[in-house]
């Protein structure tokens, strides 16, 4: 089976005014693709971190990591922005969308950093627009958009670049519980066609969603439970 | 990178500056007064040392021009009467024959004297002159003719006379043929002279000339009849003076012998003139001293100009330093979804290009309108507060902005300069921010 991300003994420590503080001491997992896992883990768990270094913002002190074939823990700066912008889908708990641009201009963003737009790419963009049902939305700001809306403008801007794996940060923690159930049922749905989530969350109620939850604590992996197969 | 990808970069650019408009313009405002001040200042400061410049080569840059100075009174006290000073024509005769590098030499003798004709009375500068004299001093004739060198020779007692006197003394006769008379004397109108614009005053030694009550004879004829001995009423008193030759204008043969030539002029007039009674103007020397004035104005035109620029761009770098901080979330998202840090740093830096381009070239256009604006300034001025307006110095009034060629480029090109050297800083800022804590900014 092929894997979506791997990673290997992943060590991040950081240097607060003279201490040191071992947010991750060690942690392995294998994404295979199709995979929807959620992490889990109380504050301080070094849930965070984890998913700043999946998300290659930022970089490991000890261990590896492969998107694919490469190991991205000892990239360049700006070679970890060129994965970001062609492997790594981001949703975020407060959605971040540019406010100054329309739905469309944001889904576009990530293929504007690879160098990447044309008629084909943005047409691409309508249909994702269609995909997460905001055909009709397109020339909107965000400020005109529901939270709802703004997320499902986020997961179609997270898929643009046709990514290794899509990286949720607490995709429904501003959102009703409603919306929740529209969200979690589109991610749903965009597993089922095969993408790969990785989904942090501290809710049990949006954690049973995924295929799979991995639990962290103190900077270790505690638990991996796999609830249903890829 | 494609060039649709350029094209959005700058289209992007556009519209995060319209969404504050308003502080968009205020930046813009600041670069536009900086560029526009640039080209107006030198344009201004062009007009006014162009004008000196030509009233200096009014007088003719290879000419040394030599003038009787009353002595200060002390000199004189305890001798009744008046006392002979200036130049002398032995003088004259001494500075032609000793010196091989002067051509030739115009003596004048001036006169303050009242003309008459009929019931008109006109005060005005009798002045004794030779034929060359009109060209020298660039006066053209109107009608009739000016002095001739059989006048000269003769003694004849004809006149030339300034436009303004002739036009004061017959309102509604032709004056030519007609005669006038000075004190006891009668003189035949022979000529009259085309309008002209006074010279300006330059330094201590040449009055400024205003050429509109002159009326010009053969100085021969001044010697004959008057003599150097003058008396004039003034105000109730007389008031004598003795004196042969009020000025002296020496053409020197070569221009590049000027300089030397003006040199013996003086040591030859200091070994015959014991008191300060005489003055020597060298327009040559003049006329580089106005270069070097010139020189100095724009400098400190310059120097005015770009500070006002400089202010321009630190309005830049201020808004754009707030504008980072404000949209420090939406750096955060653009670097979480693959923009290197070149590409921040490129996105602010075009903000501010596009914010110094438009100041810029608006400040052009402004410049550009100077010399209309200020011939409104100067009508609105007059309309407004007359007596204001002529307490200002003549130069002031009159001042013609020319527009100097190079400050355009020059404008344009330091306002662009200046917003990318105070737009980089604030991009470099923006890009140097850690995605992960920038994401988290509220």
């Amino acid at each position: 089976m092929q894997l979506a991300a791997r990673i290997q003994d992943l060590k991040k420590e950081y240097h607060l005014s003279g201490e040191v503080v071992r947010a991750l001491r060690g942690v392995s997992l294998d994404v295979p693709e199709g995979d929807y896992v959620a992490i889990m883990g109380p504050s301080g768990s070094g849930k965070s971190t984890l998913l700043n270094l999946l998300g290659c913002l930022d970089r490991p002190t000890g261990g590896s990591y492969y998107l694919g074939p490469d190991d991205v823990a000892r990239m360049s700066d700006d070679r970890l922005s060129e994965i970001r912008a062609s492997r790594i889908g981001f949703v975020f708990q407060s959605y971040n969308l540019i406010q100054q641009l329309t739905v469309l201009e944001n889904i576009e963003v990530p293929l504007y950093y690879q160098g990447r737009i044309d008629s084909r790419a943005q047409q691409r963009c309508r249909e994702l627009a269609q995909l997460v049902g905001l055909g009709d939305r397109l020339r909107h700001r965000p400020a005109q958009l529901s939270g709802g809306q703004q997320q499902r403008a986020a997961i179609a801007r997270s898929l643009v670049n046709d990514p290794r794996f899509i990286l949720a940060d607490e995709p429904t923690g501003n959102l009703d519980s409603v919306t929740t159930g529209e969200i979690l049922a589109l991610l749903d749905r965009l597993n089922r066609d095969f993408k790969t989530i990785i989904m942090v969350t501290h809710e049990d109620e949006v954690a049973r969603h995924a295929r799979r939850i991995v639990r962290l604590r103190d900077g270790l992996l505690q638990s991996d439970e796999r609830m249903r197969e890829v | 990178m494609g060039s649709g990808i350029v094209l959005r970069t700058w289209i992007l650019g556009i519209k995060s500056l319209l969404l504050h408009p308003l502080r968009s313009l205020l930046t813009v405002l600041g670069i536009f007064i900086g560029v526009a001040s640039v080209v107006w200042l030198l344009a201004i400061g062009e007009g006014i040392s162009k004008k000196a410049q030509e009233q200096i080569e009014g007088l003719g840059a290879d000419n040394i021009i030599v003038r009787s100075i009353k002595p200060p009174n002390e000199a004189t006290v305890g001798i009744r009467g008046p006392v002979p000073y200036g130049l002398t024509r032995a003088d004259y005769d001494r500075l032609v024959e000793t010196i091989p590098t002067i051509e030739r030499a115009l003596p004048v003798r001036e006169i303050r004297r009242q003309f008459k004709y009929g019931d008109h009375l006109v005060d005005g500068r009798l002045v004794g002159c030779t034929p060359d004299y009109a060209q020298v001093t660039q006066l053209s004739v109107y009608s009739g003719h000016f002095i001739s060198e059989p006048e000269l020779k003769s003694k004849a007692p004809v006149c030339v006379l300034s436009h303004e006197v002739a036009r004061r003394l017959f309102p509604y006769e032709d004056p030519l043929g007609r005669t006038i008379n000075v004190e006891e004397q009668k003189y035949l109108v022979v000529g009259v002279l085309e309008p002209k614009n006074p010279t300006a005053g330059i330094g201590g030694s040449l009055a400024a000339q205003d050429f509109a009550d002159d009326v010009y004879i053969p100085i021969t004829t001044l010697w004959a009849l008057i003599g150097d001995s003058v008396f004039t009423r003034r105000s109730g008193s007389f008031e004598g003076e003795i004196v042969e030759l009020s000025q002296l204008t020496l053409r020197v043969k070569e221009l590049d012998r000027v300089l030397e030539t003006a040199d013996l002029v003086k040591a030859t007039l200091a070994a015959h003139h014991r008191q300060q009674d005489t003055g020597v103007v060298v327009p040559l020397e003049l006329l580089e001293q106005a270069r070097t004035t010139r020189l100095m104005f724009i400098l400190f035109m310059g120097l005015i100009a770009a500070i006002s620029l400089l202010v321009g761009g630190i309005g830049i770098m201020n808004i754009m330093l707030a504008t980072v901080t404000e949209r420090t979330r939406e750096i955060g998202i653009r670097r979480a979804l693959g923009a290197k840090r070149s590409d921040i740093t490129r996105q602010f830096l075009v903000e501010t290009i596009v914010l110094s381009v438009v100041g810029g070239a608006t400040g052009v256009l402004g410049g550009l309108i100077c010399r209309p604006a200020v011939a409104l300034l100067r009508w609105t001025l007059e309309r407004t507060a007359p007596g204001a307006v002529e307490n200002l110095p003549e130069v002031i009034r009159t001042v013609e902005p020319i527009i100097v060629g190079w400050s355009i480029p020059l404008a344009f090109g330091i306002s662009v300069g200046v917003g990318v050297v105070f737009g980089l800083y604030p991009a470099m800022r923006a890009a140097a921010m850690d995605p992960i804590e920038a994401l988290r900014h509220e």
